[in-house]
């Protein structure tokens, strides 16, 4: 007595767990490999800005210093990075030698210090270098939260029109800048 | 007994339904928009830890939020207009009740599509059931007896 062997199809069914598993760890190292890269955030939400005018608002500067608005942006005419901040924020120093690197390459980065004192802000900017082309102060938080910030730092591009095309939630690392940022600072100039 | 037991488990649930009171200072005067402040709180996700309402987190934002929404009650605003003004902001994500639309179909009938997809296969799996053999001839029924018998 033997058993009746299964047509081929049947034994290549046998095969259809190991390649459901095989399957999951492909996507899970993939998974992984990005997270660690920083170029795909697990908790990161999608902005509702994307596509849309920048929120309208007008922050006073550090000190003497003129603050920004959106107004100012817009007619820049060319895409800028408005980058949120604070000095009690610890990925922020993470990312300062990037926002540093980016300025080196004349980006222009605009800063929003988020609840954040002045003295402080004035302190953390000489010691973590200061990349902004001109910082505006949003003590309230409610600049920010038309924006849809929902933790610093958050980064977004905006284009030559003053339509924001990009938002990275998180420090910025160098992959997000090659991957995600110069193209479009390139595509919108 | 039982009844004392229910009793006291809801007693122990009690302090988890009052903490999600904020403080007193950020109420509303008023009782019932207050009410309706918490209410709404209570059906949006604080987004910095996602799991709680706004109401009920202790994060910068969330008190931030609730102090917008007080705001926005007490300038008249209805419940749908404030939720709207923060998905305006967050997204759907910040609604801890997604909405019914196009892209949340899935969402909503996966447990009818795995219901669905159990009754196909409970179908497939009896059909491939083979006939249950023929019962035994009289032929067959005495050999086994003689084949048992000690």
């Amino acid at each position: 007595m033997s058993l009746p062997t299964a047509p081929a199809s049947r034994r290549l069914l046998l095969l259809a767990p190991l390649a459901v598993a095989g399957a999951g760890g492909v996507a899970f190292f993939v998974l992984l490999d990005r997270m660690s890269k920083g170029t795909y955030d697990p908790h990161g939400l999608p902005s509702m800005l994307i596509g849309k005018k920048l929120p309208a608002f007008d922050l006073p500067g550090l000190g003497q210093a003129p603050g920004i608005s959106s107004a100012a942006i817009a007619a820049g005419g060319r895409p800028v990075l408005v980058n949120f901040f604070a000095s009690w924020c610890v990925p922020c120093v993470e990312e300062a030698a990037t926002l540093m690197a980016l300025k080196g390459q004349g980006v222009p980065i605009y800063g929003i210090a988020y609840k954040d004192k002045e003295a402080a802000t004035k302190s953390f900017l000489a010691r973590n270098g200061d990349p902004y082309a001109a910082i505006g102060r949003d003590d309230p938080g409610r600049v920010a939260i038309d924006f849809g910030v929902y933790g610093v730092p958050e980064t977004y591009v905006v284009d030559a029109q003053g339509i924001v095309r990009f938002r990275w939630a998180g420090a910025l690392t160098q992959d997000v800048v090659q991957q995600s940022i110069m193209p479009l600072m390139k595509a919108s100039s | 007994m039982l009844g004392a037991a229910v009793v006291a488990f809801l007693l122990a649930l009690a302090p988890l339904a009052a903490r999600a009171v904020s403080s007193p200072a950020e109420m509303l005067p008023d009782r019932k928009q207050e009410l309706r402040a918490e209410a709404i709180g209570h059906q949006l996700r604080c987004l910095v830890c996602q799991n709680e309402s706004v109401e009920e987190s202790d994060a910068d934002l969330a008190r931030d939020l609730r102090r917008i929404i007080r705001t926005r009650v007490q300038a008249g605003d209805t419940d749908q207009q404030v939720i709207d003004w923060m998905v305006a902001r967050y997204g759907d994500f910040v609604r801890l009740k997604p909405p019914f639309d196009a892209q949340t179909l899935v969402l909503w009938f996966a447990p009818a599509l795995a219901l669905g997809a159990g009754a196909v296969a409970v179908l497939f799996a009896r059909r491939r059931r083979p006939a249950p053999p023929a019962p035994l001839s009289a032929e067959e029924r005495r050999r086994l007896a003689r084949l048992i018998e000690p």
